[in-house]
């Protein structure tokens, strides 16, 4: 019996089946279908418009897909009732491209406020998971600033850490640097280093496609709501694959010149 | 009949007029909860309500905002009783008549500043909140009204500052407030400029306490990034 | 409530309440002239003058703002006007007229209020601007008339139809001292025909035009005068 149970196919964490959500007239996810697996870092790819922002929202019902089903470890969750809504929030972390730390609390208050008010833990013991989470992404010193006083990177670092403080089980990571500065890029990126190889499960959307080869278990490329090509960073960047990943990687490169800065030719190929 | 200005002040206008300043306060207090009553309410309704409710809702700051506060004090306590709804008729006394309509007034210029408040909170905030697992009503609470109270807080502030000195309105209903315990004082003495002077001044002192109050109370709650603008 | 009687006293009081706003309209470009003509100097002095001059605009400030305009109207015609005009060589020039004193209250109240519209819109200018003028060799008097107000004006201008809004509302007060306008032609109709409900209706709806059409007029000259591109946020 228990050779069964160890042998059975582990369950996705995160699945997504079917999804469609129709915005202003347009078809944003067409029969979306993804999938990941506990502890397994899948990048979504593609233009501006493809839809991976929208997808990543519905994911966790701040955007409720007009169609489709989504399940948390196998069980589906039902849209409509709020409790299951804010489990799976609970469960789910999500990091925003444009931060949305609380104005009007310190980083401290910022991480600790979902873990009393949601968790119902109480000051003392939130307060000290808050300055545990706060240290991990390297900003305990920063505990009492507010988001007025940081940079866009410690912001970016204070969100993280916020979502953190509640465990969740996968983390959807919204294009997490595409507004920093470019010299406050790295420090954001450090930190999801680290979570990735520490095991946490991750969906993360992104333009940094050198750092995300490097990180990834999967590619998924996006194209006008559909899933044009998954696979490994290798099958899909490696020498002599004409694929449209690539192909889209090196128009990346040649806008923003990465090509010729010493990383020539690394952007888009392994 | 001339008794020297300090004399006349301590013997009879100050004593007077602190009378007034009572009747003043029994007025401006019950009108400032009122306005800021109707005005959160309003300014709300006015955000996250149904579209009829919103347009309602702007229709009656529209028509308080847009007509004078001596017409509509008038209103209330001359006109109101000729209002007979099935024999039925409403009669207020002065200073009911003053309480509402000053407030009434209030509550719209009021619930703009609120609506300010709450439209200058980004969108994103109440997302992340929710992303973290929060209820509609737990991201209002905690999130959203924080930041819009504090948003709100100069303009509404500034309200109650108007609300004193309009409040002299009352005496136009006979409320025997500052204005019009003075204008008694005044019609009685024939010491018109001394008299109405000194009324001044009441009134100077009273914003000018109200002010400092309210800049206090927005250092309190101010948080970088909330400050208050330096001026 | 008869109906059919109050919209009969409505309509015969009409002609007699419109005629309230012609004093109505007096006070209020009395007013808002006085205002304009006081506001600007007021500013520039807060914004440039010396140090006593400054405390000085400040406390003028402070007044206006602080005393209501009811206890204003009081002061200056039952006080000051009433005082003025018992002075040898001052009486019977028509010094204590109701109209006279409630447009010095409504205008030097207003010009209380524009003067710090326009030292916000002096100040939120760049110091470049007088920096540059300076450079050029202009005297200070000549860069600031030529340079910084010009510019001031321009970004004061969405202020005027609030400013317009508020002295239409606080206009009525001057019934409290005699003068013939709007409300004071509204409560002796009503106090005659005894329908006060529909002659406070009038008297609101009344106002209530006049404050669209004002800020109307006011709106397509803010669009008349304005440069493109040039926003409150700074020149471009």
């Amino acid at each position: 019996m228990s050779d069964l149970r160890e042998n059975a196919p582990a369950v996705p964490i995160l699945e997504a089946r079917n999804l469609i959500k129709i915005l202003g007239g347009n078809r944003v996810l067409d029969s979306v279908n993804m999938e990941i697996g506990r502890g397994r870092v899948k990048v979504l790819i593609g233009p501006s418009g493809a839809g991976k922002s929208t997808l990543l929202q519905c994911l966790n019902f701040l955007m409720p897909p007009d169609s489709g089903h989504i399940l948390l470890e196998g069980r589906e969750v039902n849209g409509k009732n709020r409790k299951e809504l804010c489990a799976l929030r609970q469960q789910v972390g999500m990091i925003f491209q444009d931060f949305n730390l609380f104005d009007h609390l310190s980083a401290l208050e910022n991480v600790r406020v979902a873990l009393m008010k949601v968790k119902g833990m109480s000051k003392l013991d939130a307060t000290e998971r808050a300055i545990a989470e706060l240290g991990r992404v390297g900003l305990k010193d920063k505990a009492a600033l507010y988001p007025a006083n940081l940079s866009g990177g410690q912001k970016q670092r204070v969100a993280i850490a916020r979502a953190l403080a509640m465990d969740p089980k996968v983390m959807l990571l919204d294009e997490p640097t595409s507004a920093l500065d470019p010299e406050l890029i790295g420090e954001v990126l450090a930190v999801i280093r680290d979570l990735a190889q520490g095991g946490m499960t991750m969906i993360m959307a992104t333009h940094q496609i050198s750092f995300s080869a490097s990180l990834a278990d999967e590619f998924m490329f996006m194209e006008k709501g559909r899933v044009v090509e998954q696979g490994s960073p290798a099958e899909l960047l490696g020498r002599g694959s004409a694929s449209r990943t690539q192909a889209f990687c090196a128009k990346i490169s040649e806008l923003t010149g990465e090509a010729g800065d010493g990383k020539s030719g690394g952007e888009c190929r392994l | 009949m001339s008794t020297p200005y300090l004399e006349f002040l301590r013997a009879e206008l100050a004593p007077g007029l602190m009378e007034g300043l009572w009747v003043s306060l029994v007025v401006i207090a019950p009108s400032a909860l009122l306005g800021a009553l109707i005005g959160v309410t309003a300014g709300v309704l006015r955000v996250y309500g149904p579209k009829p409710v919103r347009k309602l809702t702007e229709i009656y700051v529209s028509l308080f905002r847009g007509t004078p506060l001596v017409v509509q004090v008038f209103f209330w306590y001359f006109a109101l009783p000729y209002i007979k709804i099935g024999g039925w008729s409403l009669v207020l006394d002065p200073i009911e008549a003053a309480i509402l309509s000053f407030g009434l007034c209030s509550g719209a210029y009021q619930s703009e500043y609120i609506r300010g408040g709450l439209n200058s909170i980004k969108r994103g905030q109440i997302r992340a909140a929710l992303a973290l697992g929060m209820t509609t009503r737990q991201a209002v609470l905690n999130i959203v009204l924080p930041q819009a109270f504090r948003r709100a807080l100069p303009g509404c502030g500034n309200e109650v500052i108007y609300l004193i000195k309009y409040s002299s309105l009352a005496s136009i209903i006979t409320v025997n407030e500052l204005t019009g315990t003075a204008t008694t004082i005044a019609k009685n003495t024939w010491r018109n400029i001394e008299v109405f002077c000194t009324l001044g001044v009441y009134y100077l002192v009273l914003v000018t306490l109200a002010g400092w109050l309210l800049r206090l109370l927005e250092d309190a709650m101010s948080v970088p990034g909330f400050e208050r603008p330096r001026a | 409530m008869d109906f059919a009687v109050a919209y009969d006293a409505a309509r015969e009081a009409l002609p007699y309440l419109l005629g309230g706003v012609v004093w109505t309209a007096g006070l209020i470009v009395g007013a808002m002239l006085l205002g304009l003509s006081l506001g600007m100097p007021l500013a520039v002095l807060q914004v440039y003058g010396p140090r006593p001059v400054r405390r000085a605009v400040s406390i003028y400030v402070w007044l206006f703002r602080g005393i209501p305009i009811l206890v204003q109207m009081y002061i200056f015609y039952f006080g000051i006007l009433a005082w003025l005009s018992a002075l040898p060589g001052l009486t019977n020039i028509g010094l204590d007229s109701p109209f006279i004193a409630a447009v010095l209250v409504l205008g030097l109240t207003s010009s209380a209020y524009q003067s710090q519209i326009f030292r916000g819109a002096i100040q939120s200018l760049p110091a470049g601007q007088l920096k540059a003028a300076r450079a050029l060799g202009m005297t200070d008097a000549t860069a600031i008339r030529t340079i910084i107000l010009p510019q001031a004006l321009r970004l004061s201008i969405p202020g005027w139809s609030n400013e317009y809004s508020i002295l239409l509302k606080d206009s009525a007060l001057a019934f409290s001292i005699g003068v013939v306008e709007i409300m004071a032609r509204m409560r002796s109709v009503a106090s005659a025909t005894h329908e006060p409900v529909s002659m406070a209706f009038l008297a609101g709806i009344i106002f209530f035009v006049l404050t669209w059409v004002g800020v109307r007029a006011l709106s397509i000259l803010e669009n008349k005068v304005r440069i493109a591109g040039y926003t409150r946020q700074g020149a471009a």
